[in-house]
């Protein structure tokens, strides 16, 4: 047992093994390999609709895929059995583009529902860690009575990381987090993930288009292209590289507006 | 004040007393197994609570217990520590816990200290210390008066249904008058799409189940007329029935159930996607182009269907009155023709653009009236089906009134 736990701590968390996943005729992602290392921030960029999304939602298996295998924590996802996956799924939390929170339960309703489920805790605990998540992910303790239609854009990124995050699990995935946030809120939710991170040990897979956001949160960038990865580094290694669209994407304009 | 009485509490440890060294052994194997515990260790004036093991989600039920036993201590005269230097992994439950421990423990002037904090977990402990513990409202109970005054708001809306109703006939007339000025305004696309879906695709559906309804009717009828010797008024009997009231209040409930609520997801959805702002705000009118097409197809449809309807129930009925009841489909003819006149049709037909009006409007209201939320959206898609069907009704007996009234 204690050797289990040693190998887990060396393996990478998320291990993705020559993925293909095909939507009729057309190949999204063709033989795509991706190790994810425990307690990093791991940046994925690629072109719109180059299939960022879909890898996400293939490895949460959300999307069928046609060939390769996926490990997560040590778990092949597809010879698991139900109890195996339900505790890989325990420990972790995805925090959807649009939030997808439950739009007729309340904030505090949404954060708890993975506690009711999973947890046998009384609804005092509940509500003070319901509070204690809110409090982290930088909302008011007002907010809990609203709705999810009585939210912000931000505010409803927010709480969806405070639900991601409701069982403290091990591994986020967060697709486009900043999107759709202004400036100084995608900043903020950057330094959150930061801070987060360190607090508490997670492994970030985050997808996203904000170059802010490869800059100050990420420690780790992997560029998706033509269904593969294309290079996977330290964003000096992807200001070194010499693909054409990296070298478009990190030396662009708004990438030196960035880099001030 | 509080870590020179800690280095003071450490330093008692540290001597190598029997029980404590007999605690530690005990914890040792505790780590190993992930159990978490919470140990009281009493030295002079100072207490220590031990925590040790893992202090995550998975433990919580017993952790809350460990900490709700702990907090019984609070009050007394000594120096409390709370030591964490043991805990194997701690999470947000768990210094949360430690945090409602040290809250609770901390009485008066002296104030209880978290010990033996790793700087790994210092940062959450400091980040659940900002946590203030706001007692949440609960939202208030059920009771007497509170379902009075459900009652009430229920009655009182009946107005303000009607009154949306009314609102959104006059929207949708005023929009058919704007088309009639403009005719190249008139979204001919849209209409014959949900022609498409309203009529054209219901129609296997609508012709099976009058069918089967004129069977029954029929195969009923002459069993109980047959005891009279008056088997051949069945088909009086069925053609009255089918072409007066059956036929369109039947294909009217359907489509209702079918299209009503179509109509009402649809619009529903796009609501609470801002897709109705959206076409506001480009300076499209939403009755003209959401509503409109959907009221013409449905007011072009259901005299179809209702026809089509009335023609498989007379059909269902003539092959049970031929099969089961031996009335010869001659006989069946010449009957029908001397039993029904164009007035049993009319008076049919007549009533179905009325009923559709009517379902597109329930339906077109409560889409509008969809809020933010999935419930809303199933609340607002029910009420558009049985306030569809409720007002068909209704205005199926104010029609047997008008008719009866004038002698057709």
């Amino acid at each position: 047992m204690a050797r289990e736990a040693q190998s887990e701590i060396q393996n990478p968390i998320i291990r993705v093994r020559d993925i293909t996943v095909q939507f009729g005729s057309t190949r999204v992602l063709d033989g795509l390999n991706l190790d994810v290392k425990r307690g990093e921030i791991l940046g994925f960029v690629g072109p719109s609709g180059a299939g960022k999304s879909v890898l996400t939602r293939t490895i949460i298996g959300l999307v069928p895929k046609v060939a390769g295998s996926i490990e997560v924590f040590g778990v092949d996802l597809d010879s698991s059995s139900t109890s195996q996956r339900r505790n890989v799924e325990r420990r972790w939390g995805v925090l959807f583009q649009q939030g997808a929170l439950f739009s007729s339960l309340t904030v505090r309703q949404n954060i708890q529902f993975p506690m009711r489920e999973y947890l046998r805790v009384s609804q005092r605990l509940m509500d003070e860690i319901t509070m204690a998540k809110l409090t982290m992910v930088g909302l008011k303790p007002e907010v809990a009575e609203r709705f999810p239609s009585e939210l912000s854009g931000g505010m409803i990124k927010r709480v969806a990381l405070a639900r991601a995050l409701s069982l403290d699990p091990d591994l986020v995935f967060l697709d486009e987090p900043t999107s759709g946030l202004d400036p100084i809120g995608a900043g903020d939710f950057d330094e959150l993930v930061r801070t987060l991170q360190r607090t508490l040990g997670l492994t970030v897979f985050m997808v996203t288009h904000d170059l802010d956001s490869l800059y100050t949160a990420c420690d780790r960038i992997a560029v998706l292209g033509n269904g593969k990865i294309i290079a996977a580094g330290s964003i000096a290694d992807m200001q070194a590289s010499q693909h054409p669209w990296l070298r478009q994407y990190f030396h662009g304009k708004r990438a030196r507006a960035v880099m001030g | 004040m509080g870590s020179w009485g800690y280095l003071l509490w450490v330093r008692a440890r540290a001597q190598p007393s029997d029980s404590i060294r007999f605690l530690r052994l005990g914890t040792g194997a505790d780590i190993l197994s992930g159990d978490p515990k919470l140990e009281r260790i009493a030295k002079g004036n100072a207490l220590a609570l031990c925590a040790t093991g893992t202090w995550t989600a998975s433990f919580a039920p017993v952790l809350e217990r460990m900490v709700a036993d702990a907090e019984k201590l609070a009050g007394g005269p000594q120096n409390i520590f709370i030591d964490v230097s043991e805990v194997a992994k701690l999470d947000t439950f768990g210094a949360w816990l430690i945090e409602r421990l040290r809250r609770s423990l901390t009485k008066g002037p002296v104030e209880a200290q978290i010990a033996g904090l790793s700087a790994n977990y210092s940062s959450l402990v400091d980040e659940v210390r900002r946590v203030r513990a706001t007692a949440v409202v609960d939202s208030s109970p059920i009771t007497i008066t509170g379902m009075l005054e459900q009652i009430g708001r229920a009655v009182a809306g009946v107005a303000g249904t009607v009154a949306g109703l009314v609102d959104m006939l006059g929207a949708v007339l005023a929009a058919g008058f704007r088309v009639l000025i403009h005719p190249r305004s008139f979204r001919l696309t849209s209409t014959v799409h949900h022609m498409e879906q309203v009529c054209w695709r219901a129609v296997p559906i609508i012709v099976l189940i009058t069918f089967l309804i004129g069977c029954i009717i029929a195969q009923q009828g002459i069993f109980h007329f047959r005891r009279f010797g008056a088997d051949i008024f069945v088909v009086d009997m069925l053609g009255v029935l089918v072409l007066r009231e059956i036929g369109v209040l039947l294909v009217a409930i359907m489509v209702a159930g079918r299209s009503g609520s179509a109509y009402t997801a649809e619009l529903g959805s796009m609501k609470m996607r801002e897709e109705i702002d959206a076409l506001r705000t480009m300076g499209f009118d939403p009755i003209e182009v959401l509503v409109l097409p959907r009221m013409m197809a449905l007011v072009l449809a259901l005299p179809i269907l209702a026809f089509l309807g009335a023609m498989a129930a007379l059909y269902g009925g003539g092959l049970v009155a031929w099969l089961y009841g031996g009335v010869q489909p001659e006989a069946f003819l010449l009957r029908l023709r001397d039993a029904i006149s164009i007035d049993h049709f009319i008076v049919g037909i007549v009533k179905a653009p009325v009923m559709a009006a009517v379902i597109g409007i329930v339906a077109c209201v409560e889409g509008l009236a969809v809020q933010g939320s999935a419930e809303s959206l199933g609340q607002h898609t029910t009420a558009s089906v049985v306030k569809g069907i409720f007002f068909v009704i209704v205005m199926d007996g104010v029609f047997a009134i008008f008719f009866a009234s004038i002698g057709m």
